[in-house]
């Protein structure tokens, strides 16, 4: 990899001060980046290591909100029981992503920060329709991602937390993964959830960014069961297709995986 | 260049590194840890797993200066000065390798995997826990029962 100058901050002031320059990236838990440095498909005049931010890290529940921290790892999320309780399925999300090793290490806000389409939390963020909190506004999920590697975020913004609605917000949610073995990245992610508005899925994995999967939507909105979305389909037109699976391949999965995650938020088992 | 310093295996160490320098070059290159293995570089192997503030991590994937004041423990930091770690022991008791390339990587998961749940492990566990460490020779049969046995030796060690 190319080198560059290194900086720890602290404090966010002190990283929103060194990111303001537009060659400087934050570094969160590298498990992207760093890779991304390697086979130098980056540059950056220099790193902002996001590590040393106490602020940023940790998983706290504001009523009907539950708030994680950017650099808050996956395994902390994974194995906290304020998720447990508040979110069930985003902790089965954060137990299935990568592998151990990369779970101690691997942010949630590096994750969506980043926007890689088959990574796991984005369907989260948008099913559950979470805010996307930085250093200077609240972004709202469906404002968030924006296409392959790319968000609403500007230059020099840091996400410090996203939060979650939970408790009578969400009243029941389900993931659900067919997962590339070799990278156990999304080849298709599907998020349910059911909310006191409606009933929304939002699929990863499968297109250039994560989307909802709005005729599932309807048909869940009748019933709430996995026998709702036979005959429910989803256009092949405009999804990923490579040496793992085609465009029509990935269409028929994510009915498949929308069936396990709505079993899964039924509490009937399911897969991830 | 910026200096580093961090805890390896229990002594206070430092050295002057690049930016770029990762965590598992400084271990082998500037400490001569060779034990922490580089198989495939891009973070999919663990061979390079060493424990991090207690976490198993792939030491190929973090920067040296992300460790400023942390506690490092690689595979030459389990045994004792006669007395192999009881981990190790299993996997030499239950032929847990072949070439053993990836054991040193494979270990320090199984240490993490026995902080993380406990010692009574079942196979389905140990082999979910395995997923970042990739083995080429074994077929992972032994490895596994490698990790019971070692897992549940821990427990009296």
């Amino acid at each position: 990899m190319f080198d560059f100058t290194y900086h720890r901050p602290a404090t966010l002031a002190n990283a929103s001060t060194q990111l303001a320059n537009a060659e400087h990236k934050p570094l969160a838990g590298g498990m992207s980046l760093i890779p991304s440095l390697k086979f130098r498909l980056n540059r950056h005049a220099a790193l902002v290591d996001l590590g040393a931010i106490a602020e940023l890290r940790g998983i706290r529940r504001e009523g009907d909100t539950l708030v994680v921290g950017a650099t808050t790892p996956h395994a902390e999320v994974a194995g906290s029981t304020l998720v447990r309780q508040a979110l069930p399925a985003l902790s089965v999300l954060a137990e299935g992503i990568g592998d151990p090793l990369v779970r101690n290490r691997g942010t949630i806000g590096g994750s969506i920060a980043h926007a890689d389409p088959a990574a796991d939390y984005p369907s989260a963020v948008l099913g559950l329709n979470a805010t996307v909190v930085t250093q200077q506004r609240s972004i709202a999920a469906e404002d968030f991602f924006k296409g392959v590697f790319e968000t609403a975020l500007q230059p020099g913004e840091i996400i410090t937390a996203v939060r979650f609605p939970c408790g009578p917000l969400t009243q029941r949610a389900g993931y659900a993964k067919y997962r590339q073995p070799a990278s156990r990245f999304a080849l298709v992610g599907v998020f349910v959830v059911q909310t006191a508005a409606g009933v929304r899925v939002a699929v990863t994995g499968a297109a250039p960014s994560v989307f909802r999967f709005t005729a599932a939507e309807a048909a869940l909105n009748k019933r709430f069961d996995p026998s709702a979305l036979e005959g429910v389909t989803l256009d092949a037109n405009g999804l990923n297709s490579d040496i793992h699976a085609s465009a029509v391949y990935r269409a028929h999965a994510v009915v498949e995986m929308a069936k396990r995650a709505v079993a899964a938020a039924l509490g009937q088992g399911g897969s991830n | 260049m910026p200096t580093v310093s961090m805890t390896v295996n229990g002594k206070a160490v430092s050295g002057t590194v690049e930016g770029r320098t990762l965590l598992v070059q400084f271990l082998r290159e500037h400490l001569g840890l060779t034990g922490t293995h580089v198989g495939c570089d891009t973070s999919q192997c663990g061979c390079c797993t060493i424990h991090l503030n207690g976490k198993g991590v792939k030491s190929c994937a973090v920067l040296a200066l992300s460790c400023e004041g942390a506690n490092i423990v690689t595979i030459e930091g389990l045994a004792t000065a006669d007395k192999l770690h009881p981990m190790q022991e299993a996997f030499r008791e239950h032929h847990g390798l072949q070439c053993g390339f990836c054991t040193p990587g494979m270990i320090m998961s199984a240490v993490e995997m026995v902080r993380a749940k406990g010692h009574d492990l079942d196979e389905k566990t140990i082999r979910k826990q395995l997923e970042g460490n990739i083995c080429r020779c074994t077929g992972y049969h032994n490895i596994v029962r490698a990790v019971q046995a070692g897992a549940a030796a821990m427990k009296g060690a």
